[in-house]
């Protein structure tokens, strides 16, 4: 039994990632979508803690908002896998529940 | 088909400051006809929903904090709310309001809805549930 | 999977309606089952039959419209959400004495159970909001 976590805001405008992450169990998905995609980049304050759940938790991001935000995917922190709007709905059907983080 | 789902109501935000507190109390009260198991999670800045105290004459919105001492009326049994967030703001179970319900494998005894657990028995009451719905 | 989606906000000033529509077409498209969608708080605001945005925007109302006519997927607004931000259909707006209703076609207005029984019915249920 695992949960899909959706996450739409920044980290750096409220805490929703990062309670997100508080809460998640081994074995979860967490998908960043929105502006919740800048919980993605490599070389914020927040990496390190990302890298840190990352080991337990499988981070995502939904890839074209990324892309339109301007950010390359090479800047996403490693592990942190982009998916598109088919893998966002391959994550809900994969895992028992989804929980968004508003 | 008529399964008993498992169904918890997330709060995370303040009252009054945005309308999130009052509507998902409106979907709980009628979702009890439904006959689900339902459990209520309150926290970040949702723990301030149930302090004592409100009194919304000055802001001209109606008090809604009565309606959650209801709830036991609508065989609404566990309020959980999360230590640390309360802790993080400074609160403790004596600032939050009483909410009970009569416990009918018990002799009707009244017995406290509100259950302050620990941010992971939050994270296993979230991950017990069929159905989460987020406000 | 039957999967049923919550919508949260009103359109244009959240992206949670587009994460939302693109959310549903994408489950279709792959064969899944959207039975229905339900709009709650400022999410009552997308059923406007009233939304004039300019030409070269996408259009949110109509390409929801044309979603629940094509996939026949039950677009459902609260009553009582739909109540207090003026979102009427023909027969509230007799009942309430209001002299205009604005709910576009495919969109139906109901109450809050049809989000728990949305919860009972699916497989799945994600909500899209802010």
């Amino acid at each position: 039994m695992s949960t899909l976590h959706t996450v739409n805001k920044s980290p750096f405008a409220t805490q929703a990632l990062v309670s997100c992450l508080n809460h998640a169990r081994s074995g979860d998905a967490v998908l960043m979508i929105e502006d919740g995609v800048y919980g993605g980049l490599g070389g914020t304050g927040l990496t390190e803690i990302m890298e840190e759940f990352g080991k337990n938790v499988s981070l995502y991001v939904l890839s074209p908002d990324l892309a339109a935000r301007g950010l390359d995917p090479k800047r996403l922190i490693a592990g942190v896998e982009g998916v598109d709007y088919a893998g966002f709905v391959d994550l809900v059907a994969k895992h028992d529940r989804t929980q968004s983080w508003l | 088909m008529s399964d008993v789902k498992k169904f918890l109501y997330v709060n995370r935000r303040a009252p009054y400051g945005t309308i999130y507190a009052l509507e998902s109390l409106e979907v709980v009260l009628i979702g009890a006809a439904f006959e689900q198991d339902v459990a209520l999670a309150f926290l970040d800045d949702g723990v301030f929903q149930l302090t004592k105290g409100q009194n919304t004459d000055g802001i001209g919105m109606k008090n809604f904090s009565p309606t959650f001492r209801a709830l036991g009326d609508y065989d609404v049994q566990k309020l959980f709310v999360e230590r640390e967030s309360l802790e993080e703001r400074g609160l403790s179970e004596d600032d939050l309001i009483e909410v009970v319900y009569e416990d009918e494998d018990d002799d009707w005894e009244e017995k406290p809805a509100i259950r302050v657990i620990s941010r992971a028995e939050m994270a296993d009451a979230m991950a017990d549930a069929d159905v989460v719905l987020s406000f | 999977m039957k999967i049923g989606v919550l919508v949260s906000e009103g359109p244009y000033t959240h992206q949670a309606v587009d994460s939302a529509y693109k959310f549903v077409t994408a489950a279709i498209a792959a064969g899944h089952e959207v039975p229905r969608v339900f709009f709650y708080h400022d999410g009552v605001n997308v059923a406007s039959r009233l939304s004039v945005p300019p030409q070269d925007e996408r259009h949110i109302q109509q390409n929801w419209s044309a979603l629940a006519k094509e996939h026949n997927v039950d677009l459902v607004v609260c009553i009582a959400a739909a109540q207090r931000r003026g979102m009427l259909d023909a027969n509230e707006a007799e009942r309430q004495g209001k002299d205009a209703n604005n709910i576009a076609e495919g969109f139906r207005i109901s109450g809050l159970g049809q989000l728990i029984e949305m919860g009972i019915q699916t497989d799945r249920l994600v909500t899209f909001g802010d």
